[in-house]
């Protein structure tokens, strides 16, 4: 963006700064902190191209050159969290994507306010727990002790750990992002609804379209802004799923199944002390991360819609 | 002087894409041309959307009622209680004497309060001193904080930084990395700018600095937005469980409820008053199901508390951050 003219013919930078200083001054303790805890690390990535040694620092340690990223794309424990990484993410693409925009359009479809209120309420509540709780509360539910294998065993029904069960973990792990995130999600869809001009659907109706009619021709364009937005943000980030999520649940169903990206680059980089190795799989899911958040992008500009920024 | 300038709390902070448009008159607020419902049709949202309710609330359901039960009613239901059959806070009263608990708990709460503090005062000021149009420096300031938002260092090597500048077993480790969240800064600064220049000129006029005119004139006119930061960023800290497992992974005494809970609970370790099944017995039961049910509670109630009082404002926050982005 190119400033206009008449602002160039503005105060000098030494007015400009006695003017804005205490503005600056507020903005300083945010940017110390990012500087330090984002900033700096990102120099800390040239230990993906060392032999990191905690003892003697950053500064000192062996250069390795792209011994790391050989090691990474020599070793099936990494090739199998990019497979398992890339599953969820589709599984949750798939189960997982649609199920917002039906529940807000369902809801946005109930006129009772006082019901409406009362639904939002609770479906947004589960975002707000910690992937502990919510991981507990599924193991009381479905675990081997809990809820449904309690009433399996009353009636004599052969029971079944879904919480341990390697077969069915991807789909364990997507019910439980839709049990958590599901309600949440619906509040950005909820507000385009909410935009949408009622004079529409009034012209439409005049027009004697019925309401699976209206829904297809001015809700769902309406929406579509903002869906192909969701889209672009998921697809952008296909390489991150659940880290806590996976991470607590990781021992039940072992590591062949439950690890992804983010869980390998904790242990087999922190846990086990090799920091160079888990910081070059860190490099490696970031960089891939930033071309499919940019493919992403060209995409949905392709499809006539802004996506994260305008071209 | 100030008593002009603070504006009354009925200023209307809610951008006007959110705003619900009113419905015509109709029966039953439907507009006069709307179909009436059709039976399959509302039997159907009803089914559907009790369902989801049911989902939602049922399990949170057993579990208060589990942890309220007394072990012969736990005995008598062969796990779970569904249905209260006799009532104790027997467990609640030997989860609170546990010293790992006590102390989880009073971590839990110090780091919440100290945190929240600490992101609400650095966001609030940095998000204001953004939000001036044409300040010197902003366009770079901003690019500075968006860019965090795409590109980062990682795991491993944020975590040598934070070791590496003795974070170890230390408090600051849980809060100082995660303080700032460049998101809930760029939601702040959506709202100041958009508060209204007159009232800011004319504390300008009146002599107020900065400061002044944050404190008196845009924080006061913005109270809807800081109560949803304060709870995005008091839950954040409330159900940080990472940066324990990477910073304080041993040390007992200086871990917060939900590593109590992780521990616990969900790797069956046993309370450290019980008899403690050890490391590695996935799953196991150990502690009688209600004390275990009882320190879920206790993750839930702070939430509770306060959830009712910022839940109405949800879509003035979320929805300033979603829409114009």
């Amino acid at each position: 963006m190119t400033a206009p003219r008449t602002q160039r013919s503005g105060p000098g930078w030494r007015v400009r700064l006695r003017r804005d200083r205490s503005l600056l001054l507020m903005t300083l303790p945010a940017v110390l902190l990012l500087v330090v805890f984002n900033y700096v690390p990102l120099f800390g990535l040239v230990t993906a191209f060392q032999e990191y040694d905690p003892l003697i620092g950053v500064w000192d340690s062996q250069w390795a050159g792209l011994y790391q990223f050989e090691r990474l794309f020599g070793d099936p424990l990494f090739w199998g969290a990019l497979t398992n990484t890339l599953y969820l993410s589709l599984v949750q693409l798939v189960l997982f994507f649609p199920i917002p925009i039906a529940l807000a359009l369902l809801l946005n479809s109930v006129l009772n306010q006082r019901f409406k209120n009362f639904v939002q309420s609770v479906v947004y509540l589960p975002h707000f727990f910690s992937w502990v709780l919510a991981i507990t509360i599924f193991q009381q539910m479905l675990g081997g002790a809990g809820a449904l294998n309690q009433f399996l065993r009353s009636h004599d029904l052969a029971t079944w750990d879904v919480m341990t069960d390697p077969d069915t973990f991807a789909l364990l792990v997507t019910s439980q992002v839709i049990w958590k995130e599901a309600g949440w999600g619906i509040i950005v869809f909820l507000a385009a609804l909410a935009a949408i001009n009622t004079d529409l659907y009034e012209a439409a109706a005049a027009d004697g379209a019925g309401r699976w009619r209206r829904l297809w021709h001015i809700t769902l364009p309406g929406l579509r802004g903002v869906i192909v937005l969701m889209l672009v943000l998921r697809l952008g980030n296909a390489l991150t799923v659940g880290f806590e999520q996976l991470l607590i649940q990781r021992d039940a169903v072992g590591h062949d199944t439950a690890d992804v990206l983010d869980t390998f680059s904790f242990y087999y980089g922190i846990a086990t002390g090799d920091y160079s190795y888990g910081a070059a799989a860190g490099l490696f899911k970031s960089v891939i991360s930033l071309l499919m958040i940019w493919g992403a992008n060209k995409l949905a500009h392709a499809f006539g819609e802004d996506g994260l920024y305008r071209k | 002087m100030t008593q002009t300038l603070t504006p009354s709390t009925t200023v209307d902070t809610e951008p006007d894409a959110v705003r619900t448009p009113p419905r015509r008159p109709g029966r039953g607020g439907r507009a006069p041309w709307e179909e009436p419902p059709t039976v399959a049709g509302q039997a159907g949202k009803g089914l559907t959307l009790g369902g989801v309710l049911a989902v939602m609330l049922v399990p949170l359901w057993i579990i208060v009622v589990t942890s309220l039960s007394t072990q012969g009613a736990v005995n008598r239901a062969g796990g779970l209680v569904i249905w209260p059959d006799g009532l104790t806070f027997e467990a609640y009263r030997v989860m609170l004497e546990d010293a790992t608990v006590r102390s989880a708990l009073l971590v839990s709460l110090g780091i919440t309060a100290v945190g929240t503090l600490l992101s609400m005062v650095v966001s609030v000021l940095c998000a204001y001193g953004l939000s001036r149009a044409r300040s010197l420096g902003h366009r770079f300031l901003l690019a500075l904080l968006v860019i965090t938002m795409f590109v980062n260092g990682g795991l491993i090597p944020t975590f040598l930084v934070v070791t590496g500048l003795g974070g170890y077993g230390e408090w600051w480790a849980l809060i100082l990395p995660g303080a700032v969240s460049v998101f809930n800064i760029l939601i702040l600064r959506s709202f100041y700018s958009s508060t209204s220049l007159d009232l800011i000129e004319a504390a300008r006029i009146d002599g107020a600095g900065d400061w002044r005119i944050l404190w008196s004139v845009v924080l006061p006119t913005s109270r809807a937005v800081t109560a949803v930061m304060a709870l995005f960023y008091g839950v954040g800290y409330w159900n940080n469980f990472f940066s324990v497992m990477l910073y304080m992974p041993t040390d007992s005494e200086k871990w917060p409820l939900q590593y109590v809970l992780y521990t616990y609970v969900n790797r069956g370790n046993g309370l450290p008053g019980s008899v403690n099944s050890g490391f590695g017995t996935q799953f196991a039961q150990t502690a009688p199901l209600s004390l275990q049910m009882a320190v879920v509670v206790l993750t839930l109630i702070p939430l509770l508390i306060v959830y009712p009082f910022v839940q109405k404002h949800f879509r003035t926050g979320v929805l300033t951050g979603a829409i114009k982005g």
